[in-house]
């Protein structure tokens, strides 16, 4: 029989957690409620005795200090509405686990297979709701109906004598696994409702190769040899779906396509090819000798030179979907997801950052909400929730990153999470970014079990969200699952137990063995091996499984013992599943069967490239047109408050930014910790002054006028970020992460042409900057299907490209940061302001877009930033921050609030050409500009070593609290005071 | 002459502050070793080899049923399998011998959640708590720690008027079982740290110099003996001058960082010992 203990706070203990939900309804739903409480619920589906339940009641699951318990009563009192919240069966229950073992621990012995503990959540509401008030409290804050179920019960409803009776989610599968032969001689309708049926997401041609294939006469004799069926087993069909899926295959970058604009047309054999990977073989031919790439676009992450003994890896992972469906659970596991990829880089390198880039609609929308979708609201708090567990409780410290609004971001939010790693230069005498599998080793998988998470996310991924998405999509990540496995394998990869490590992500083990077994040759796999989260999984869904925090190894035959002593004393699971080959196929069995035989070439090599079209056809744009501003003061403090341009400290604070002790310049800096840095710097080795420097780039409004602008400007704006803080701009690496709708053109996406002629720019775009500044292209991910059709309506995100850059600093107290400093410092423009204000935050305030997008002048642009970079060297900047959002005003009000310092300053002898108008100069987006400070003593050489370069002073930093710019065109000028502006800057996301 | 005081970090099963405590310990001159807590169950390491314990910051076991309760739970009952013996009961072997032992953040609350502080005399099990910050928010903020110079702590003496560490947690508030608690431990002088306004004058309840809410301001708490500190500020967080969020500003600041003051003071006094 399975009891309940309900915990919950003494009545004189203040219930932050009830205080906060609390909050959340009144602001989020505007429900006036009087209050809330929280009672915190273990269900315990094992034979305990009463005293053994009472025990750990008042043992492990309270605090004698600030709570009471109960055992199968309740300890809820005095409410009017309860709403209790669990998970659904199989959903991953991380405080389930957890208390699981502490049961273990507590009564000293393991709980049987068949046991369970099960968390749930009980929020007793004090309000004069209706019913269906509390519905909506419990559906659209409390709940996720995908992924949670609840039961609401009124006062008089609720048995005060019992409570709530003990219902287990226990996942019974009545259904005995079995493997299925799929018939795959159809017509051409058949084949596409087979893959439309499956969630296959494959074309009408690669069905048909796959047919193909399968009918082949040498094929037909293999099989029938081996004793497989004619068509393809599910488990076979279902690799290669996941093999050639656009998530895994790139199959939109690796395409011919034929591209044509206003300069005719021509072909672009695989856009990968040609400009990213295209990029980087330039730039190394370049530099020669001083090529600091080890490995790129090879493996997991890409990994550069650090310093003689270490390299860095860096990896930036897209995960929109699921966090549209689930927000707290896709981010987390977005965030812990890519954690492995520079973990499973190489030998495997230890974590050392995490960044993650957000774009939602705007968090007060109020417009009408398509069905199937969260409000973005909601979708922002869950998706922050998720980043900061996922990051906070791996140790991983969250050092950069930004939050985009964009109300084109309602139908798929756009949650880009990085991480970096180091890396030992050399492991065991020999490269540490090396990996390799011989014929003969263990294939070993470590850390979680499998479950039907995510089951379909490749494919899935490379689909439009619609109402009947699977909720399998969904996984949630278990930070403490993998910190455990990660400090188990540093410490494996040390001992040198194991040859490869990849990670489980995509495609799960499908993936991670298909690929790996690559450089052996081949494998046998044993599908009835792994161990579940419950029974009842088919073996293709136990292949294809994305349940996290797991890890593949090659293992040396010889070493496994060893492996396994050490993974079960630091309390990891570890399992043999079968040996790589050489024998050219992938086989997997199951309960001694033969259930998959793929050969290695077709699966890896049989998807048919694809060709599409590309036509470019410049959006024709109205002039702007909009009042000319009476009141600059006004206007500034309105840019101020723009949710583009707006403090975001509110998120910030509630991530770790400084776990590892290696920080340097912190997200937040200034006279109280308040102002916008530029960059991230840190030191990884802590007996080292060496630096990493981590910026990013991002500007999705240009898109409305051209990708190929956009795309320049992303990649100078993150250089221009990674130079503030004092990078070397002949030492950057670059990471590209392009989310873009579907580019493919069918009868229901009318202008996929127009998008995939947008991501060719873009990409092009790319290629022209990062060559002139030298910067590889090391690694990088496309996500292509951000779209949501929802109620025939359908929703595009503007192409977005996130542009993330690894730098170097090599005494971190050279280090600049943003904020003023000191009464009498020298305020400098550096740069040239021109009228673009073309797609820039003032004309998306001004409801216009406008034709004049910032030009990247990648040649002249470089040698400033050369020269400037010298002049950080010597020391003379006091402080230095990159105008980007919001132009030269915003910029140099976030400096002056920075520092809690006024400025007065003279805009007239501004290096600028064709302005005409004050809002021009002041809200420009102009790239390759800086503002900077120096101490007066340093002027004069800071003005030297920057001759010949756009450079001017603009004046001096106050004392007083006042902020004056005069000499605009037209002979305005603009009066404020730094309390103003940090207000305006402030109120916005004040949450 | 170079120290002899074998340091010791515990890691493992969520821990995430090893290796910049063990930094720290380094530069305090400690010998130092990180172990993790499966090390300590399988007997392959002993407490008892060291004199300075060094329980780091993290999220024992996800702190899924509340900060470092499972933890706890873990140390509480788990047995080691070479003795058959507690990790408590090492621990509380540990602390009889006359050494050292300093838990920040999640470290601390594990302490706090052992009973072991403030380990007040004629009580016995656990006596304080830290819980969730009224703000129920996860924080990471530089605060002001005003020090009592009248403490028994061995960590904290000559401190000066204040130090400046951060805070990263979401369950930092300490509450107490009752007045007479809070009393005893103010009379004894066992809250050798707490927050404080900017200039050092006086105690701070007002978020966010107090970011948690915490009783009387009690941001650190050691025992009678002054041996044994738990804290939730981070001071291996600063132990150079740019781990510092402000210094770009501050041109006069020292190379050294102020946390790593708590670490030499172990180490002093342990050599002196």
């Amino acid at each position: 029989m399975a009891h309940r203990i309900e915990v919950a706070l003494k009545p004189n203990i203040r219930d932050a957690q009830g205080e906060k939900t609390a909050r959340r309804i009144r602001e989020d739903l505007l429900l006036e409620i009087q209050r809330v409480a929280v009672v915190e619920v273990y269900t315990i589906d094992a034979g305990l005795s009463d005293a053994e339940l009472e025990g750990l009641a008042a043992g492990p699951f309270s605090d004698p200090i600030i709570h009471y318990w109960s055992v199968d009563k309740p300890a809820a009192h005095d409410f009017d509405w309860l709403i209790e919240v669990g998970f659904k069966p199989g959903v991953t229950d991380n405080a389930g686990r957890t208390a699981r073992e502490a049961i273990e621990f507590f009564l000293d012995r393991r709980l049987d297979k068949e046991e369970g503990v099960y968390t749930s959540r009980q929020y007793l509401i004090k309000g004069n709701q209706t019913r269906r008030q509390i519905e909506t409290i419990a559906r659209d804050l409390l709940a996720n109906e995908l992924i949670q179920r609840f039961i609401i019960l009124s006062w008089d409803e609720f048995d005060q004598e019992n409570g709530i009776q003990a219902t287990v989610p226990k996942v019974i599968e009545r259904i005995e696994p079995r493997v299925e032969t799929i018939d795959l001689e159809l017509d051409d309708q058949g084949l596409m409702e087979l893959s439309r049926r499956r969630l296959l997401a494959l074309s009408l041609e690669e069905m048909r190769a796959i047919k193909d294939y399968y009918l082949r006469d040498d094929v037909m004799k293999r099989r029938e040899i081996a004793g497989l069926a004619k068509g393809p087993t599910d488990v076979e069909l279902e690799c290669i779906a996941q093999t050639w899926s656009e998530h895994c295959k790139h199959k939109i970058f690796n395409a011919e396509i034929k591209y044509t604009d206003e300069n005719g047309e021509r072909t672009i054999d695989s856009l990968f090819d040609t400009y990213i990977r295209g990029t980087t073989k330039k730039v190394r031919a370049a530099v020669g000798q001083e090529d600091y790439c080890k490995s790129v676009f090879e493996d997991n992450a890409g990994v550069i030179k650090f310093n003689d003994d270490w390299d860095l890896v860096f990896k930036v992972e897209t995960h929109n979907s699921p966090s549209a469906l689930d927000p707290y659970g896709g981010a987390l596991t977005g965030i812990v997801g890519v954690n492995r990829d520079p973990f499973g880089t190489g030998k495997g390198a230890k974590l050392i950052f995490n960044t993650d880039v957000f774009c939602f609609a705007s968090p007060f929308y109020n417009g009408e909400l398509p069905k199937g979708l969260l409000h973005p609201r909601r979708i922002l708090e869950g998706v922050r929730e998720g980043v900061e567990h996922g990051g906070n409780k791996s140790g991983i410290p969250t050092v950069n990153g930004s939050v985009l609004f964009d109300d084109r971001y309602l139908g798929k939010p756009l949650v880009y999470c990085g991480t970096g790693g180091l890396l030992p230069a050399r492991l065991h005498g020999e490269p540490g970014w090396k990996k390799d599998v011989k014929p003969g080793d263990r294939i070993v998988m470590t850390g979680g079990r499998i479950g039907k998470d995510g089951i379909h996310g490749a494919t899935f991924s490379s689909e439009e969200l619609n109402e009947g998405s699977p909720a399998t999509a969904v996984q949630i990540g278990d930070p403490i699952t993998q910190k455990r496995m990660t400090d188990f394998l540093l410490r494996a990869r040390d001992e040198n137990l194991y040859r490869c490590i990849t990670d489980n992500g995509a495609g799960g083990l499908s993936s991670s063995v298909g690929e790996t077994a690559r450089m052996s040759g081949g494998a046998d796999l044993y599908l009835d091996r792994p161990p579940l989260k419950y029974p009842g999984l088919m073996p293709w869904e136990i292949f294809l499984s994305e349940a996290q925090e797991r890890m593949t190894l090659a293992v040396p035959a010889d070493k496994l013992d060893r492996l396994m002593d050490l993974a079960k004393s630091m309390e990891v699971e570890a399992t043999d599943l079968g040996e790589y080959n050489d024998a050219g196929f992938l086989r997997c069995y199951f309960q001694g069967d033969l259930v998959a035989e793929l050969d290695m070439d077709f699966l890896h090599d049989g998807v048919p490239k694809m060709r599409i079209e590309a036509v470019f056809e410049p959006p024709p744009r109205a002039k702007p047109d909009y009042q000319p501003p009476k009141d600059l003061a006004d206007e500034l403090l309105v840019m101020l408050g723009r949710l583009n341009i707006c403090s975001k400290h509110y998120w910030v604070r509630q991530y770790d930014h400084e776990v590892q002790g290696g920080s340097v310049v912190k997200p937040l800096v200034g006279s109280r910790d308040h102002g916008p840095s530029d960059a991230a710097v840190l030191r990884p080795l802590l007996d080292s002054m060496e630096a990493v420097v981590v910026a990013h780039g991002i500007c999705p409004r240009y898109s409305d006028i051209d990708t190929y602008d956009m795309a320049a400007n992303a990649v100078d704006e993150a250089v221009r970020n990674a130079i503030s803080v004092g990078a070397d701009p002949a030492r950057l690496a670059a990471l590209d992460n392009f989310c873009w709708c579907d580019p493919i053109q069918s009868k229901k996406n009318p202008d996929g042409k127009h998008k995939l002629a947008q991501l060719v720019r873009a990409c092009n775009g790319v290629y022209d900057v990062c060559t002139t500044y030298g910067i590889p292209l090391i690694s990088g991910k496309d996500s292509m299907k951000n779209d949501a059709v929802i109620e025939g309506r359908r929703i595009s995100i503007p192409p977005t490209l996130l542009i993330s850059l690894l730098g170097k600093i090599e005494d971190a107290e050279t280090a600049v940061t943003m904020d003023a400093k000191a009464e009498g410092d020298v305020v400098f423009m550096l740069g040239m302001t021109r009228p673009e204000l073309g797609a820039s935050e003032y004309y998306a305030m001004k409801g216009s877009i406008g034709n004049s997008i910032p030009r990247v002048d990648p040649e002249a642009f470089f040698e400033m930033y050369k020269a400037f970079h010298l002049a950080i060297r010597e020391g003379l900047l006091a402080s230095c921050h990159d105008c980007s959002d919001g132009g030269l005003a915003v910029a140099l009000a976030e400096t002056a609030l920075a520092g809690d310092l006024g400025m007065n300053l003279d805009l007239s002898g501004i290096p600028q050409d064709g302005i005409t108008r004050p809002e021009q100069l002041l809200f420009s987006e102009s790239a390759g500009r800086f503002v900077v400070t120096t101490h007066p003593e340093k002027a004069g050489r800071f003005e030297e070593l920057m001759r010949g370069f756009p450079v001017s002073e603009l004046g001096l930093v106050t004392s007083d609290r006042s902020f004056n710019l005069k000499g605009l065109p037209l002979g305005g000028g603009l009066e404020t005071t730094i309390d103003d502006i940090e207000k305006a800057w402030k109120a916005t996301l004040d949450f | 002459m170079a120290s002899k005081v074998k340091a010791l970090v515990v890691t493992g099963n969520g821990v995430n502050c090893e290796m910049e405590t063990a930094h720290a310990c380094r530069l305090a001159g400690a010998k130092v070793d990180i172990v993790t807590v499966y090390d300590l169950m399988a007997g392959r390491t002993r407490l008892d080899d060291y004199q300075f314990l060094n329980l780091a910051g993290g999220f024992l076991d996800g702190d899924d049923l509340g900060s470092a309760k499972a933890g706890a739970n873990r140390w509480a009952h788990a047995k080691t399998l070479d003795r058959g013996e507690r990790l408590l009961d090492q621990l509380k072997r540990f602390i009889e011998a006359d050494k050292l032992v300093m838990g920040v953040c999640n470290g601390f609350q594990l302490l706090v959640k052992l009973g072991i502080l403030p380990g007040l005399e004629n009580r016995i099990g656990q006596t304080v708590t830290l819980t969730y910050n009224d703000s129920g928010r996860f924080e990471d903020r530089w605060v002001h720690l005003l020090c009592d110079p009248k403490s028994p702590c061995i960590f904290t003496r000559d401190l000066g008027p204040g130090i400046f560490l951060p805070i990263r947690h979401g369950e930092g508030k300490l509450v107490t079982s009752g007045n007479d608690v809070l009393e005893q431990i103010e009379q004894q002088h066992l809250a050798p740290l707490k927050y404080s306004t900017s200039d050092y004058s006086k105690p701070a309840m007002e978020y966010p110099e107090n970011p948690n809410g915490s009783q009387n301001s009690i941001a650190g708490m050691c025992d009678s003996s002054g041996r044994i500190l738990g804290l939730m500020p981070h001071p291996e967080a600063y132990t150079h001058k740019t781990n510092h969020p402000r210094w770009t500003r501050m041109p006069d600041l020292p190379k050294e960082g102020m946390g790593l003051k708590l670490f030499r003071n172990a180490v002093a006094w342990l050599d002196q010992a």
